[in-house]
C-alpha cells in the first residue's frame, strides 16, 4: 500500500510539475532553434535569450524612469522650501511629472482598460440576458440581432466608435483620455455576446422540476427569480463571464494598437513602428505578457466562478 | 356527505402532431381524510398525469379535482408534491430548502423562532436532523428524498402527493423510506395519494390501491381496500395470508388483466 501510495504520489507529481516543465523547456528549445533561422529587415527573429535581456532592459528602464520621478518631485518640494523660506506669501506648487511611459505603466492601462470594458459589457450584458431569458417574446425579437452582431471583429468597430466618440465625448478638460473611451467600448461590444447569451440560456433553461416546486409552493415572481432562477443561472452566466473576459483581453490589444490607447497595444504598434534592432524581441516580450496576463486573468475568474456558484468546477 | 378529495369525470388530452392523445379518460375517485390511497400501473398509463392535475400543475380537458368542496385550479402548498427524483434546490442546504417552503406558508402566522423550531422538527421527523445543514450534493439519494419529504410535510398539506417517492432507491434504502413514511403516517395521519410501480409497496403503505387499464384513454380499473391491521410489520406481513392474498391480486390486475395491451 505505501508503496502504491509513493508511486500514486509520484504520478501526480511528474504530471503536476515535471511533465508542464518539460513542455516549456522542449518549447523554449525549439523556439531558439527556430529563431535563428529566420531572417528579417530587423535581424534575426529573437529567440529566448534575446526576449530576456529585453525583459529585463524594459523593467530597468521603468525603475530608472521612476527614480527620475521622484528626483523631479523632490526637487520641486526643495525648492518650494527654499521659496517659502524666503517669501512665506509664496503660493507652492507641485508640477506632476510628464515622462514617458514605461513598460509597467502601459500594463497597467491596459489592465484598467479591459477591466472598466469588461465591466461595462457586464452592466449591460447581465440585466439584458436576465430580461432575454425570462421573456421569450424579446428573445424571438433580439436574438437575431444579437447572431449579426456577435460575430463583428473589433477592427470594424473600431473606426466608427472613433468617429463616435470624437463627435459625442467633447469636454475640454476630459476626465478620461479619448483613445481610453474608443478602445473600452470596442472591447465592450465585442465581448458583450458571451455573457449575454449565456446568461439568457442560463435563465431560460431552468429545470421543469425546480419551475413545478416554486409553483406548488407559490413563490411570487419575484422570489421565484431571486430563489430559484438566478442560483440556477450561476453556473452559465460564469461561464459566459469567462468567455467575455477572454474576448475582451484579446479585442483590448488590437484596439490599443490602433486608436493609441497607451497600453501595451500601443506598446507594439510603436515598437514595430520604431523598427530598431531590439524591436521585435520587445514585442515579443509583449506577446509573452499578454499571454502570462491572459491565463491570470481566466484563473482569477475560474476562482470567482468556486466562490459563486454552487456547481462543482472540476 | 361530500369526499374530502373528489376528483369526477376527469379526461384529459395532449396535442400531439396532427392532432390529440388521450391519456386520461372519465376518472373517477373518492378520497376521505386521512386515507392512503396508492395509484398502481404500468409506465405511462397516466398515473403521474392524475397527481399533476391533483396538484393543479396540469389543466384536466374534461373534469375535475375538488379538495373540501372546492375546485382545483392551480398549484398550491396545501397539495403538497414529493417529487420523484427529490427536486431540491441544488444551492441550498437541507435547512434552506424546507424553510424556503416554510417561509412560503407560515411567514405571517409564525414568529421566527417558531418557523426555526418547525423546519427542525420536520426534519428530525424523517431523521435528517444530524446533516440538515448539508447541500443535496453532499448526501445520499435516499437522504434527499427524506429531505423532499420534510419539506413536503412542513408545508403542512391538506393532502400530499407522492410522485414515485423512492422510485430511484435501492431496495433497502426504499424499504427503510417505508418504514420510516409508516411511523410518520402514524403520527400525522396525513392523506395521502401515492403513486408506485411497486407492488410490496403499495399493499404495505395503502388503505385503498387504485389500479389503472393501460393508456391511451387509461381510466381506473379496480379498487382493491386493503384492511391490514397497523401498524404493519413487514417482515410478518410476508407470511400473512390476507397480505399474500392482496398482493396477489394486485399482480393478477398488472399481470394477466393488463398484460395483453401491455408489450
Amino acid at each position: 500500500m505505501e508503496v502504491n501510495a509513493l508511486k500514486e504520489n509520484g504520478i501526480n507529481f511528474l504530471s503536476k510539475s515535471v511533465l508542464p516543465m518539460v513542455g516549456i523547456l522542449v518549447f523554449i528549445i525549439l523556439w531558439s532553434l527556430l529563431a535563428k533561422n529566420i531572417n528579417t529587415s530587423l535581424g534575426a527573429f529573437p529567440g529566448p535569450k534575446a526576449v530576456y535581456e529585453q525583459s529585463i532592459s524594459l523593467y530597468e528602464e521603468h525603475i530608472e524612469e521612476r527614480s527620475k520621478a521622484s528626483k523631479f518631485y523632490d526637487m520641486q518640494e526643495k525648492n518650494n522650501a527654499q521659496r517659502l523660506a524666503v517669501d512665506p506669501n509664496y503660493d507652492a506648487k507641485i508640477r506632476s511629472y510628464t515622462g514617458k511611459k514605461t513598460y509597467v505603466d502601459q500594463i497597467f492601462t491596459s489592465l484598467i482598460t479591459v477591466m472598466c470594458g469588461f465591466i461595462l459589457s457586464l452592466l449591460i450584458g447581465l440585466p439584458l440576458g436576465i430580461a432575454i431569458g425570462l421573456n421569450k417574446g424579446l428573445n424571438s425579437a433580439l436574438n437575431p440581432i444579437i447572431q449579426i452582431l456577435k460575430p463583428v471583429s473589433p477592427l470594424a468597430w473600431l473606426p466608427l466608435v472613433t468617429m463616435v466618440v470624437s463627435a459625442t465625448y467633447t469636454s475640454t478638460d476630459p476626465f478620461f483620455a479619448k483613445s481610453f473611451i474608443t478602445s473600452m467600448i470596442t472591447v465592450t461590444l465585442c465581448c458583450l455576446w458571451p455573457v449575454l447569451i449565456n446568461t439568457a440560456v442560463g435563465v431560460g433553461s431552468v429545470e421543469n422540476d425546480l419551475i413545478n416546486v416554486s409553483r406548488v409552493i407559490n413563490l411570487s415572481t419575484m422570489t421565484h427569480i431571486r430563489k430559484i432562477v438566478l442560483p440556477s443561472a450561476i453556473p452559465l452566466m460564469f461561464t459566459g463571464m469567462r468567455l467575455s473576459l477572454g474576448i475582451a483581453w484579446m479585442v483590448l490589444i488590437a484596439a490599443e494598437m490602433l486608436s493609441q490607447n497607451p497600453g501595451l497595444g500601443k506598446f507594439v504598434w510603436d515598437e514595430f513602428q520604431n523598427g530598431s534592432s531590439n524591436s521585435l524581441a520587445r514585442i515579443m516580450v509583449a506577446v509573452v505578457t499578454i499571454g502570462i496576463i491572459g491565463f491570470l486573468l481566466d484563473r482569477a475568474m475560474l476562482k470567482l466562478q468556486r466562490i459563486f456558484s454552487w456547481q462543482k468546477i472540476v | 356527505m361530500n369526499a374530502f378529495l373528489e376528483i369526477s369525470s376527469l379526461d384529459i388530452d395532449f396535442p400531439i402532431p396532427g392532432g390529440t392523445f388521450k391519456a386520461l379518460s372519465d376518472i373517477n375517485l373518492k378520497i376521505s381524510k386521512g386515507e392512503f390511497v396508492s395509484l398502481i400501473g404500468h409506465s405511462g398509463c397516466g398515473k403521474s398525469t392524475i397527481l399533476n392535475i391533483v396538484a393543479g400543475l396540469y389543466k384536466a380537458t374534461c373534469g375535475g379535482v375538488l379538495l373540501k368542496g372546492r375546485e382545483v385550479t392551480e398549484p398550491g402548498p396545501e397539495r403538497a408534491v414529493v417529487f420523484q427524483n427529490h427536486s431540491l434546490l441544488p444551492w441550498l442546504s437541507a435547512y434552506e430548502n424546507v424553510e424556503l417552503a416554510v417561509m412560503q406558508v407560515f411567514k405571517k402566522t409564525k414568529t421566527k423562532h417558531e418557523i426555526k423550531d418547525w423546519i427542525e422538527h420536520n426534519l428530525k421527523l424523517v431523521h435528517m436532523d444530524h446533516a440538515m445543514h448539508k447541500k443535496p450534493g453532499e448526501i445520499s439519494g435516499g437522504m434527499k428524498q427524506r429531505v423532499g419529504i420534510a419539506r413536503a410535510l412542513a408545508m403542512q398539506p391538506e393532502i400530499l402527493l407522492m410522485d414515485e417517492p423512492f422510485g430511484a432507491l435501492d431496495a433497502l434504502t426504499r424499504a427503510h423510506m417505508q418504514d420510516s413514511l409508516m411511523e410518520i403516517q402514524n403520527e400525522l395521519n396525513n392523506t395521502v395519494i401515492m403513486i408506485t410501480h411497486d407492488v410490496d409497496e403499495a399493499v404495505l403503505l395503502s388503505d385503498r390501491i387504485v389500479m389503472m387499464t393501460n393508456g391511451p384513454a387509461a381510466t381506473i380499473g379496480e379498487i382493491l381496500d386493503v384492511n391490514l391491521p397497523r401498524p404493519r410489520d413487514r417482515v410478518a406481513m410476508a407470511s400473512d395470508t390476507e397480505y399474500n392474498r392482496l398482493r396477489s391480486e394486485v399482480l393478477k390486475f398488472l399481470y394477466e388483466k393488463q398484460r395483453k395491451i401491455n408489450h
